[in-house]
C-alpha cells in the first residue's frame, strides 16, 4: 500500500506557546523555530507522517492534513 | 478519527496550563484512546479533583465533574454505582492521588469497580507552587525542601497493584503511542485500571531539579525507562520499567452489587433467593 499522503502541516499558533517539543523530536527536521520561538513548518515535503509532533504537542496545536485516498482502481 | 476539536471544549482553548506541561500531552492521548475504542461522549463521564492534571476535566466534552482535592474516586464510585451503564475516567495528580486521596485510591483498587485511573505523576505538587509529593523520592529540590527530601517515593504501579488494581500500567509523555495504546487497554478493560503517566511539570520540577528545557525532561523519560520484559531493563535495573504490569479479571463491584439488589429482592419477595434480614 502507497504511503498516506500528506497534504499540509497546520500549526495553530493561537494556541502554540512554543514549547520547541515538536521542532526537537521530529525525527526529519521539518520545522523551523525563529529567535522569539515561533514554530514554522520548513520542510513539509520531508514529513513521513510519523504524527510525532502531533501526538506530543502539549497544546493540541499541531494537525496533520492527508490527501483523500486515491480511487481505487476499478 | 474524528477530529480532536470534536471532543474539546474549543471556547476555554488555548487552555492554562504552561509551556511544555506534560498534562497536555496526556490529554491528547486520551482524546485519541477514547476515539479508537469509539465510545460517545455521552457515555463518558470525566470526574476530576483539584491540581494541574484535575483541569483536563474542564477542557473534554464529556459528562465531567470537577469535585473536591484526593476525593475524585469517591465521586466516581457513586456516579458508577448509580449508572454502571456509563464509562468512567478520573484523572488525578500523584498528590491527588496518593497523598490526601490516598486512601480512597487503594479501597476503589480493593473494590475493582470499573473505573480507569490515569495519574499524571509529575513528582511535584504543580498547583500550589511546587511542594514535594510522595512521588518525589530523595535529594528533590522542592519549596517545602529546599535542602532537598529525605522521604522515599511511593511508586503507584506497585501500590496498585498490591491494593487490587486488575489492570495496571505505567508510560510517560515521551511514549506517545504507547500512550494512547494503554490508555484504550485501560478504559476497555472491565475492573479497576490505573494507568501511571510520567509527565513533565517544566515549570516547578524542572527547573528545580536540574532541567532547565522541558526537552530535557521528555529525554530523560526515553533514556530512563524501558519496556518491562526487555533485555535492556534486565542489563540496566536501574531504569523505571514502563507497559502493562497487571492484566487480570476478577469480579467487578457493580456487577456484584447488583447480585446483592437481586437477593434483596428475591428475600423481600419471600422467594428462595435469600433470608429477609433480622
Ligand atoms: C483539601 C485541600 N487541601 C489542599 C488543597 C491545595 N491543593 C490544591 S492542588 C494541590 C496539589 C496538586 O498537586 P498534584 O495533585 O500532584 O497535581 P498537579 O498540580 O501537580 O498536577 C493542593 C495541595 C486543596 N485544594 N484542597
Ligand atoms: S509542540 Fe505544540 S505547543 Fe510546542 S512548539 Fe510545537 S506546536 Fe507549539
Ligand atoms: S509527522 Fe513526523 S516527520 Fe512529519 S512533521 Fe511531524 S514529527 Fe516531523
Ligand atoms: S505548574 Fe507544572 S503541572 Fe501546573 S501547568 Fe505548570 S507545568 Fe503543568
Amino acid at each position: 500500500m502507497a504511503r498516506t499522503a500528506i497534504k499540509d502541516i497546520v500549526i495553530n499558533q493561537e494556541w502554540c506557546k512554543r514549547c520547541g517539543i515538536c521542532s526537537t523530536f521530529c525525527p526529519k527536521d521539518v520545522f523551523e523555530t525563529d529567535a522569539e520561538g515561533t514554530v514554522t513548518v520548513a520542510h513539509p515535503e520531508a514529513c513521513i507522517a510519523c504524527e510525532l509532533c502531533e501526538r506530543m504537542c502539549p497544546d493540541l496545536a499541531i494537525h496533520l492534513e492527508y490527501e483523500p485516498p486515491a480511487e481505487a482502481p476499478a | 478519527m474524528k477530529s480532536i476539536d470534536s471532543y474539546l471544549r474549543t471556547r476555554f482553548m488555548p487552555h492554562i496550563w504552561c509551556p511544555g506541561c506534560g498534562h497536555g500531552t496526556v490529554l491528547n492521548g486520551l482524546i485519541r484512546s477514547v476515539d479508537a475504542v469509539g465510545l460517545n461522549k455521552n457515555e463518558l463521564v470525566m470526574v476530576s479533583g483539584i491540581g494541574c492534571s484535575a483541569r483536563i476535566a474542564g477542557y473534554l466534552d464529556f459528562h465531567t465533574l470537577h469535585t473536591l482535592h484526593g476525593r475524585a474516586l469517591a465521586f466516581a464510585t457513586g456516579v458508577k454505582m448509580s449508572r454502571p451503564d456509563l464509562t468512567i475516567l478520573v484523572p488525578m495528580g500523584d498528590g491527588d492521588a496518593l497523598a490526601i486521596g490516598g486512601n480512597h485510591f487503594i479501597h476503589a483498587a480493593r473494590r475493582n469497580i470499573d473505573i480507569t485511573v490515569i495519574v499524571l505523576n509529575n513528582r511535584i505538587y504543580g498547583m500550589t507552587g511546587g511542594q514535594f509529593s510522595p512521588t518525589s523520592g530523595c535529594g528533590i529540590q522542592a519549596t517545602t525542601a529546599p535542602y532537598s527530601s529525605i522521604d522515599q517515593p511511593f511508586d503507584a504501579v506497585q501500590l496498585a497493584s498490591a491494593a487490587g488494581a486488575t489492570f495496571v500500567a505505567r508510560t510517560t509523555t515521551y511514549h506517545v503511542n504507547e500512550l494512547e495504546q494503554l490508555l484504550t487497554r485501560a478504559i476497555r478493560h472491565h475492573g479497576f485500571s490505573v494507568v501511571e503517566v510520567l509527565s513533565q511539570c517544566p515549570t516547578h520540577f524542572g527547573r528545580r531539579n536540574g532541567h532547565q528545557e522541558t526537552v530535557e525532561m521528555l529525554r530523560h523519560f526515553k533514556e530512563g525507562t524501558a519496556k518491562v520484559g526487555s533485555r535492556q531493563l534486565a542489563e540496566q535495573v536501574d531504569l523505571i520499567p514502563r507497559g502493562v504490569f497487571v492484566d487480570e479479571e476478577r469480579p467487578e463491584y457493580c456487577d456484584q452489587y447488583a447480585e446483592v439488589i437481586q437477593r434483596a429482592q428475591a428475600a423481600r419477595a419471600g422467594g428462595a433467593g435469600g433470608e429477609e434480614p433480622q
